[in-house]
């Protein structure tokens, strides 16, 4: 059974009524296939209602859907021959990132992503998907082979933010951070980021100076979560839905902002509800980002990259 | 006074205000120091650039005393002072506050940037004010820093920063997360052209800001005692569930852990900084 999302209550009440009615006309020698069919068109109309006007809030529920598809999920639907490689080299090996190389339609690429956990014991693994120094560090390693060796990058998002812990500040969560924004802005390769999930601040970031980046619908990108925002600004974290509209952090916000570049659509109800088929969004908007990027040369990619987060920033002169 | 009021909880008119005239010493002649409790007349605090006399513990300084005790006098030519804060998510109040520490600080924003002479050597430098809205890093500090960066690459100079800030600038949400991303791009242009920079972190260094530029200098000094760390000490003591050592995210607990160069007293800041741009000259050997 999903998990169901308090905006989602009236079709879980209407479905319910469906069922109960279809029982009821089983049992009972009653013709009622007309209402049924009524309250079926009733229930489609409802969904569209729905899904199609989420408030941020709801989209904030969305991208933490605990079913919402991860880095890994992505990978087998979207990739061939996808080998994991561990490891920073000088530490240990988060598992709050995951990356490696694989096959996208015949080209070979780079795969990087924040990966969290279906359940508990795999949560506690992957640290739920905070990544720790080590894992921006091994996300550098693999960027600096795939320049090495001219693939692509491509990177998913997902992650509440870098972890917040005694050993993450001594290892240097800052510095790996830091080294990962300046590191990415020189790569000579194209460099593709898509916030699949929760794109939350410098831990974000440290996968997202790319030269596309990319947001599916429902996922969210800022400064600081809802929740910390609320506590920030108006001393009471209860606020963190008015919070969740006043910061700005949906896909069409940040498209708005020129800040990404394509908004990936969802399947109805969001991309839990049929990971094959987001899939295939996914892929359409990959595919063309590496085609238009594949005509840059090496310093046009590094210059394209620079422009585009050059110019971000509102004042007045 | 009846037998009941004696024994009565909260008597009324139990403590003194000490009123206006009991202590005649105008506001500001003396400070008294946070670390040691030693007071001191101001003005002997600023002769002492700012240093406890008798803990050594650092004040903070506003960029302005900072480029007067850190630059060659006079040399110092600000740049782009006529950028403007807007308010980009419409938060209420943001404007009036922006405007208020302006008035304040005689800034624009929180950081102050501009050409000047180190010892006779041409360097870009910038000072972050944590006296303005903590220092945070929003539209216009971002591009204040990126503009001095991209004057140091022009004219292959050496970049230097002072850091002291809380983070991102929360009101202008995701744009001002975005500001991390512009400055390391202009960093990594900056030195990929073979130009020296050099991070000095003072108190306090945290957030974005530490998890940026900060961190990225070819040489990363910082001040004494001074406060550097990526998440905040309370976050990190509930995510953790114990209790963390007195000196954590000091300057020489990152020090003592690999993640600075050296922890410079700010009596031999300026000397050692100058040496460091002296060593870099290229022509020099």
């Amino acid at each position: 059974m999903v998990k169901t999302l308090p905006f989602e209550e009236p079709l879980v009440q209407l479905r319910s009524k469906i069922t109960e009615l279809k029982e009821f006309t089983s049992n009972a020698d009653v013709d009622l296939s007309k209402e049924i069919e009524q309250l079926e068109q009733r229930f489609i109309n409802l969904e569209k209602d729905i899904y199609h006007h989420l408030k941020p809030w709801d989209r904030v529920q969305i991208a933490r859907h605990p079913e919402r598809p991860s880095t890994l999920d992505y990978i087998k639907e979207l990739f061939n021959d996808f080998i994991e490689l561990h490891g920073d080299r000088n530490f240990g090996d988060d598992a709050a990132i995951v990356g490696g190389i694989a096959s996208f339609e015949g080209m070979p690429i780079t795969i990087i992503g924040h990966q969290r956990g279906k359940d508990t014991k795999e949560n506690i693994r992957r640290n739920f998907g905070m990544p720790h120094p080590e894992g921006y560090r091994k996300a550098l390693r693999l960027m600096k082979q795939a320049e090495k060796f001219s693939r692509p990058i491509i990177c998913f998002i997902d992650t509440k933010g870098a972890y917040p812990g005694k050993a993450a500040e001594e290892r240097g969560q800052s510095e790996a951070i830091a080294r990962n924004l300046l590191e990415m802005a020189g790569l000579k390769v194209p460099i593709i980021s898509v916030v699949i999930g929760e794109g939350g601040s410098g831990g974000a970031l440290a996968l997202g100076v790319a030269n596309h980046v990319h947001m599916l619908e429902n996922s969210t990108y800022s400064v600081i979560s809802p929740e910390g925002a609320a506590s920030i600004l108006w001393k009471n974290a209860a606020l963190a839905q008015k919070a969740a509209e006043a910061m700005r952090i949906t896909a069409p916000n940040l498209k708005e902002a020129e800040i990404i570049e394509e908004i990936i659509p969802e399947v109805l109800g969001g991309a839990h509800k049929n990971v094959h088929k987001q899939a295939e969004f996914l892929k359409d908007v990959l595919l063309n980002s590496l085609n238009e990027l594949k005509s840059l040369s090496e310093e046009e990619l590094i210059e394209q990259r620079y422009d585009k987060f050059r110019k971000i920033g509102v004042f007045s002169e | 006074m009846s037998i009941r009021d004696i024994f009565k909880k909260n008597k009324p008119n139990k403590s003194i205000t000490i009123t206006r005239e009991n202590h005649d010493i105008p506001e500001g002649i003396m400070t008294k120091c946070p670390e040691c409790n030693h007071v001191m007349l101001t003005k002997d605090l600023q002769k002492n650039k700012k240093v406890c006399p008798n803990c050594q513990y650092h004040h903070k300084m506003t960029a302005k005393e900072r480029i007067d005790d850190f630059l060659d006098e006079g040399s110092f030519q600000s740049l782009d002072d006529h950028l403007q804060t807007v308010n980009p998510l419409n938060f209420p109040g943001y404007i009036e506050k922006v405007n208020s520490d302006m008035k304040k600080t005689s800034l624009n924003e929180a950081v102050l940037t501009g050409i000047g002479k180190l010892d006779g050597q041409q360097v870009v430098v910038a000072v972050m004010d944590s006296f303005f809205r903590m220092g945070s890093m929003g539209s216009v500090v971002g591009e204040k820093i990126t503009r001095a960066i991209e004057k140091a690459t022009e004219l292959s100079v050496p970049f230097i920063i002072f850091t002291a800030s809380g983070g991102a600038r929360m009101q202008e949400g995701v744009i001002s997360l975005m500001q991390m991303a512009k400055t390391s791009v202009a960093l990594e242009r900056h030195g990929a052209k073979g130009n020296l920079f050099i991070s000095i972190m003072t108190h306090p260094t945290t957030g974005g800001v530490s998890a940026s530029f900060a961190s990225l200098g070819d040489i990363n000094l910082a001040e004494p005692q001074a406060l550097i760390g990526f998440a905040g000490r309370r976050v990190i003591e509930q995510t953790v569930r114990e209790k963390l050592p007195n000196d954590f995210q000091t300057a020489e607990f990152l020090l003592e852990h690999g993640q600075l160069d050296a922890v410079v007293p700010r009596h031999e800041m300026r000397k050692t900084v100058s040496t460091i741009v002296k060593l870099h000259v290229k022509e020099a050997i």
